[in-house]
């Protein structure tokens, strides 16, 4: 069985929002959409999105760390917003497993929001029907585009490429080695919702180098520049003359 | 979470509604079975009459929760998994039952089918209120598993939900029943003490189990999730400062109450006032003064005492999504 999913790479997530941006612009003209705001450029502007971009800061200053964390719908295979739903309206796809709502049918009574513990769902002001991430399900088998654009708007815009989209229950999938290769995790697993999307967490990329791996022992060169140890006063001394 | 007063007038509303039904069925067994006098027939029309308008008030404060009320009825297609579904068909089926309950007293139907053994008289009345005190019950558990069934909001997800929405429910129900009891008293006889006394009972009882869930999600809740599992990075020192956007969200409206801690606790001792203290005072008054004025202060002061309740009990509840929406910028 498939299950599509987002796997966010935390170690070059720039936190620029241009999944953001990408996802309105795909989603609020597409199926999805609208994704309609209010107060735009008002006080207190507000609005539909379904990709939102957070930052945290980790740690004391000044040993503090800013991680850019992307969070939308995680499409979970165990989704208690579904079975909560009383009209049938947010329900899982059999065939790939992405958790949609069928705008037509939903009553905006927001009870699946109150059964999401991550907040990904969004109640529309203006159409009063609750709206979230489909994975650009109108992009993704959308065989009018080209096959490298087959995936969803934010994978597409990224511009560090922290955003891979593919089958997480493929195990050759490039999103499934990803979690297996660079410890991929799901957000809160205490509550058995199994999310498909992962995240790959924060890396640091350290080698260490030991002053005899930048001067090789056995150097030839070394007895030449051992040779201009022989300058006046800053030769070497007498007992390093007799272990040569 | 942000008290919906859409969902404070509902579940306030019916519970009080099918609380009075309970009583006015209560008084009829009993009356039947020759443990109290016999009641007024007017007294069962007008007091199921009230019921049916504090339950239809309660529907049509429901629709005012939804985005799209003209599409209600597609909201009874999952009863097989969703409690709210259930409840969508469970309200309109016990106001059903309760108006052919009053219907039955309204015509006169109360002809013995048949006599027991020992020699109580069972009507068409019995057998109704019989059938509408199950539907009353499924009520009950539906709107209380709407809250309790959700595991994330660890407040509400207890037994305890139930319970008090059922006990609350009941004890506002017995508390109007006093009130109609006291409107229906003659000189010679009153059925006054009956209804009090069980207002009272139904009043302790509900305040000893509200106080349990108070307690509890004061001091033996433990949250599941935090920071760290909410972003998935292991450091007891997390702290937002983007939450994604700079005005609000649908998430930062729904979730958050906007009041001070302090307000909450401030709110939760006007409820325990204005739910138990005044109107067990003004109940046990009620024995022995006879009048209106008193049984239906103590309806009023509950009633409002239960909207303050039920705000607290939206209010007190603290999702897991709020951790993702700490901080604006």
């Amino acid at each position: 069985m498939t299950q599509l999913a987002l796997v966010i790479d935390l170690n070059v997530c720039v936190g620029c929002h241009a999944c953001v941006t990408s996802c309105k612009q795909w989603n609020t003209s597409g199926l999805a959409g609208p994704m309609v705001d209010q107060n735009a450029y008002g006080e207190d502007p507000t609005g539909t999105f379904f990709n939102r971009v957070q930052s945290f800061e980790i740690g004391t200053y000044p040993q503090t760390e800013t991680v850019h964390f992307p969070k939308s719908c995680l499409h979970c295979e165990e989704p208690p917003c579904v079975p909560v739903c009383p009209t049938g309206a947010s329900y899982k796809r059999e065939q790939d497993g992405i958790v949609l709502v069928d705008y037509d049918k939903c009553i905006g009574c927001a009870y699946c929001s109150w059964a999401c513990p991550y907040g990904a769902r969004e109640m529309d002001a203006q159409q009063r029907v609750m709206k979230k991430c489909t994975l650009c399900v109108d992009r993704i088998y959308d065989e009018a585009l080209p096959e490298d654009e087959r995936k969803p708007a934010c994978v597409m815009s990224c511009p560090t490429s922290a955003r891979l989209f593919g089958d997480v229950h493929d195990e050759n999938s490039d999103v499934s080695k990803a979690i297996r290769e660079r410890a991929g995790y799901q957000l809160m697993p205490e509550w058995g919702t199994k999310p498909a999307n992962h995240y790959l967490p924060r890396r640091k990329t350290e080698i260490t180098i030991h002053p005899d791996e930048l001067e090789r022992a056995d150097n030839p060169l070394s007895k030449e520049e051992r040779k201009q140890h022989n300058a006046p006063s800053t030769g070497p001394s007498l007992d390093d003359m007799t272990s040569w | 979470m942000h008290p919906p007063f859409s969902m404070v007038f509902l579940t306030t509303l019916i519970g009080a509604g099918q609380g009075l039904f309970l009583a006015l069925f209560t008084g009829q067994i009993f009356s039947q079975f020759k443990l109290l006098q016999a009641h007024d027939s007017q007294f069962f029309v007008v007091g199921t009459a009230i019921s049916i308008i504090l339950l239809c008030l309660g529907l049509f404060s429901a629709f005012f929760h939804l985005g799209r009320p003209e599409r209600a009825w597609r909201s009874a297609a999952r009863w097989k998994t969703s409690w709210l579904s259930r409840e969508i068909i469970a309200l309109p089926t016990a106001l059903g039952a309760v108006a052919l309950y009053g219907l039955a007293h309204f015509l006169g139907y109360t002809e013995p089918l048949m006599i027991t053994a020992g020699g109580t008289q069972i009507d068409l009345t019995i057998l109704l209120g019989l059938l509408a005190t199950i539907t009353v019950y499924i009520l009950f558990i539906c709107t209380g598993m709407i809250y309790a069934g959700i595991k994330f909001l660890q407040e509400w997800h207890t037994p305890l939900t139930v319970i008090n929405y059922t006990l609350l429910g009941t004890a506002s129900g017995f508390t109007i029943a006093t009130a109609l009891a006291a409107y229906f008293a003659t000189n010679e006889s009153s059925l006054v003490p009956f209804y009090a006394t069980w207002a009272i009972i139904f009043t302790l009882l509900a305040l000893i189990t509200r106080s349990a869930s108070l307690i509890r999600n004061r001091f033996f809740i433990k949250p599941k999730s935090d920071m760290r599992s909410a972003i998935g990075i292991n450091h007891k020192n997390i702290k937002q400062i983007a939450q994604g956007s700079m005005g609000g969200s649908f998430n930062t409206r729904e979730y958050f109450h906007g009041k001070s801690e302090g307000f909450v606790n401030a709110m939760k001792i006007v409820f325990l006032v204005m739910v138990f203290a005044i109107p067990l005072v003004l109940l046990v008054f009620a024995f022995n003064l006879s009048g209106l004025i008193i049984p239906l202060v103590a309806v009023a002061v509950q009633y409002f005492g239960l909207m303050v309740e039920r705000w607290v009990f939206f209010a007190d509840a603290n999702h897991p999504q709020n951790l993702y929406y700490q901080q604006i910028s």
